[in-house]
């Protein structure tokens, strides 16, 4: 019995409080056709109490008519939602499930094991904490399982369950079970999950389902009950740098300006120093508003509003970061992409692209390669079409701050919206970029248009917003540079620091700082400089108002 | 420091982080108020998502007319009470050619009077998001409904195309006429509302709570008797009994329960030791297989 009726029967009030601490854990069950996905998560309503007597009596009778069990309850019948697809026998969409124990509340995405809808995986993975993959004892991994376990991977799920179901038609056999979870560990090791649990189960007969089964008494660990109820997703979110996206500017009269939002990462405190992740301005949080009070913290997670103590222009679409790790600011991320709609991509088509609050104009300038689902190669594509994978490049018409999708899957993630059909085409996963992107990889294009003349002429670095994509503050590192290096700077470089960000070079020593003040100088940039040990550290910035503000930033190790 | 937060702080910010979504995205939204214990806990949320402003949208009541007495008495309350303007409409046509549920039989008055009601409403007032208290545990066909579900023109769902909905990146986008259907609660449970209304101690309807009524036993449900327009058939008798109603709605559809749950936690305690869904209740679902769907489809909530 999930729900502990003793003490609802006798003292509801001590129940109800007991209620009060319990968590949410969002999970997807990602299985093929006949895996028997739907009765596994019919198997967990139903040992829970979650189904009624009136939806028992429906089930009863759906059964006889459509079941697919012989007139015995068909589980699966109590999941398929549209009269479409009962007639059919499939499910064709995500559906989302709840039940709850005494501990948690689980919402359970289901989603469809078919070929071609590798769409509604991804979304209903896209919210998901644990993924549950079933695989049939008797056939073992096939291609699907490794293609939803990419996905699971993809969509950032690091805890997976493989629930190798059916195992009462294999005689409950460990060996069997053996062999399929080491083919499956040695499969998925390059997919970087931070646990794989394996569970023998029969969701038709309700092994290891709830309560441990007699018929695999080889079978030591949990149930899957026990795990879902037990299963710590750790919460890295709250050990990020503070992320909150400006979703709207509370006004209700002169006196009181409120920047609402959800807080993508980290905590906030009154006091604590916060910067415009677009225009670099800074200010301290005044108070953290909610209905039943101001709170003196606030975690990832939360919905709130936060007043500043200084007036700053902020809007919707502002990310809010602390001023030492802020989000980058880029108009080229690089990205997963998975193709949504029937219509492919077209690369160089103007779509809109909406991250955390902010909507702008964008296109695909190149697919830099597409990935295949079954077999996880790289291959070259002109293009994506519907369900499609690939890594692609963008760019928007102004910068976005993102976060790369590994460390935080709020600021990480955006949508594709084609213009003039509104229909929601892609999925976005911000790839990490590294601070000076590659910019071996610029010199080594350059390298073929200059004449090699012995090492002898300054390597030439192009400063573009692209090389230099960390935001707020971004990094070029020329320590290891031994010879002459001179500099070609990019309009997209010089619209980059007219935003507010700034670029710290580290320099090998003081005489690398002749062409960083020449560059400065012809192009009316400002830098301030400072001593780190031997090295020289020196900021550069577009300052309009021309007055030199002191940077503590320049002095000491923090840099 | 390590807060963890509970299912209900999880889901509660979710709800505000939708509202807020929807006021900076849309024109002109609008609040569907039922006046049940799901419009209570939604128009709760809606004020903690614009606190200190009071929320920035009005409510809509669609009126049968067939209402219980004291729903109405509460939803002009409410409404005072926190400061919002209220919208009721009424499908005159309806009313016009006389449609009650007792003549017309339970399919085609809630056609009319609720679904043609309600799109009258957006029409006349040409609101381009409407927020709906349903939840995704309610019935099947709502399980596979996204948040932000699009509408076209005529208010037509399709559940064969709709949008993909991934992380809390809503797509909000529509042509002139089209609208969105907003569900913040979608991802509540029964238990969910029932223990949030207990701890955040959200006015209800008293008709939620047990207390000695008249009532009417009809095809084996208890029919209260609110005003004089239920007509006894033979053999049927005026009884008084301790009932509640698990769901509001109107009151010739709405079945009460015999209960002597006169609290919240009572009332909690009681859902959880009975076996029988919450539409039950309601006569609406009991049509035919697949009947919310259809209704879905023509535009109901």
């Amino acid at each position: 019995m999930s729900h502990q009726s003793d003490l609802i029967e006798k003292d509801i009030l001590a129940y109800l409080k007991s209620q009060e601490e319990k968590s949410l854990l969002r999970f997807i069950t990602c299985g093929s056709v006949d895996d028997g996905k739907s009765t596994l998560i019919g198997r967990l309503l139903w040992d829970s109490k979650m189904i009624f007597e009136d939806q028992l009596a429906a089930l009863e009778s759906d059964s006889k008519k459509v079941g697919t069990q012989g007139g015995a309850i068909d589980y699966a019948l109590l999941l398929d939602g549209l009269q479409a697809e009962r007639e059919q026998g499939i499910t064709i969409d995500v559906a989302y499930r709840f039940f709850s124990t005494d501990r948690r509340k689980f919402i359970v995405a289901d989603t469809p094991g078919h070929e071609q809808y590798t769409r509604n995986m991804v979304t209903g993975a896209s919210t998901a904490q644990v993924a549950v993959i079933l695989v049939d004892a008797r056939k073992g991994l096939l291609t699907q399982t490794r293609r939803h376990s990419y996905l699971v991977s993809l969509v950032g799920i690091r805890h997976v369950v493989l629930a190798i179901n059916k195992m009462d038609l294999v005689g409950y056999d460990a060996e069997r079970f053996d062999t399929i979870l080491r083919d499956y560990q040695q499969f998925a090791a390059p997919l970087g999950f931070a646990s794989i649990t394996a569970i023998p189960i029969s969701a038709l007969n309700g092994d290891n389902i709830i309560d441990a089964s007699n018929n695999t008494p080889w079978y030591q660990g949990s149930t899957l009950m026990n795990y879902l109820e037990t299963v710590q997703v750790e919460d890295d979110a709250r050990n990020l740098p503070f992320r909150m996206p400006v979703q709207w500017v509370n006004r209700p009269h002169l006196d009181f300006r409120g920047f609402c939002g959800t807080i993508a990462a980290g905590t906030i405190r009154p006091g604590d120093e916060l910067q415009v992740a677009s225009s670099g301005r800074t200010s301290r949080v005044a108070r953290i508003v909610t209905m039943n009070g101001d709170l003196q913290e606030a975690v990832a997670g939360q919905a709130v509003t936060l007043t500043l103590a200084d007036e700053i222009d902020i809007s919707r679409g502002d990310v809010l970061a602390p001023t030492d790790a802020p989000p980058r600011l880029s108009r080229h991320p690089e990205a997963h992409l998975v193709w949504m709609h029937d219509e492919a991509l077209q690369p160089g088509k103007v779509y809109l692209v909406k991250t955390a609050t902010s909507v702008t104009s964008g296109r695909v300038t190149r697919v830099q390669f597409a990935v295949d689902v079954n077999t996880l190669e790289q291959k070259q594509a002109p293009t994506l079409g519907l369900n499609e994978i690939g890594v692609v490049r963008l760019e928007l018409d102004r910068p976005v701050a993102f976060d790369p999708y590994r460390q935080n899957r709020e600021t990480g993630s955006f949508i594709i919206i084609d213009r003039f059909t509104n229909a929601t085409v892609a999925a976005g996963m911000v790839i990490a970029v590294a601070p000076l992107e590659s910019p071996e990889a610029e010199l080594t294009e350059l390298g073929a248009a200059l004449p090699e003349a012995g090492g002898l002429l300054p390597r030439r670095f192009i400063l573009s917003e692209s090389s230099i994509s960390g935001t707020g503050m971004g990094v070029a590192d020329l320590t290891g540079e031994r010879g002459a290096i001179e500099f070609e700077v990019s309009e997209s470089f010089l619209d980059y620091l007219g935003k507010g960000n700034r670029v710290l070079f580290r320099l090998r020593d003081v005489g690398q700082l002749e062409p960083v003040a020449r560059m400065a100088y012809e192009h009316h940039l400002n830098f301030e400089f400072g001593r780190d040990q031997d090295r020289v550290n020196v900021i550069l910035y577009l300052d309009r108002q021309g007055s030199l503000a002191g940077n503590p930033e320049l002095h000491g190790g923090g840099l | 420091m390590n807060i963890n937060l509970t299912h209900l702080q999880q889901l509660e910010a979710e709800s505000i982080h939708i509202m807020r979504e929807v006021v900076a995205e849309f024109a002109n939204p609008v609040m569907l108020y039922s006046i049940g214990k799901d419009s209570a806990v939604m128009l709760h949320l809606a004020r903690k998502a614009f606190y200190p402003a009071p929320p920035p949208f009005p409510l809509l009541h669609v009126d049968t007319t067939w209402k219980f007495r004291e729903m109405i008495t509460f939803r002009d309350r409410m409404a005072a009470e926190c400061g919002l303007d209220l919208i009721v409409h009424v499908n005159v046509e309806g009313v016009n050619q006389g449609i009650s549920p007792f003549t017309h039989g339970s399919a085609l008055y809630t056609d009319i009077m609720k679904t043609e009601g309600l799109k009258q409403a957006l029409d006349k007032y040409k609101f381009d998001a409407a927020f709906g208290g349903a939840r995704r545990d309610e019935e099947k066909s709502r399980a596979k409904e996204r948040i932000f579900s699009f509408r076209d023109a005529n208010h037509r769902w399709d559940p064969k195309s709709q949008r993909p909905e991934l992380w809390n990146l809503y797509n909000t986008r529509i042509k002139p006429g089209e609208s969105i259907r907003v569900f913040p609660l979608s991802n509540w449970t029964e238990l969910d509302v029932w223990q949030y209304i207990h701890l955040e101690n959200i006015p209800i309807v008293p008709l939620y709570y047990a207390a000695v009524r008249p009532v009417v036993e009809r095809d084996g449900m208890l029919i209260m008797v609110d005003d004089d327009r239920l007509v006894l058939k033979p053999g049927e008798q005026v009884q008084y009994k301790s009932v509640r109603f698990r769901t509001l709605g109107c009151y010739p559809l709405t079945a009460a329960v015999e209960s002597t749950a006169d609290t919240l936690p009572r009332i909690i305690q009681e859902m959880l030791l009975t076996r029988t869904s919450e539409r039950q209740g309601r006569l609406i679902d009991h049509d035919q297989a697949g009947s919310m769907e259809k209704k879905k489809q023509e535009g109901y909530f």
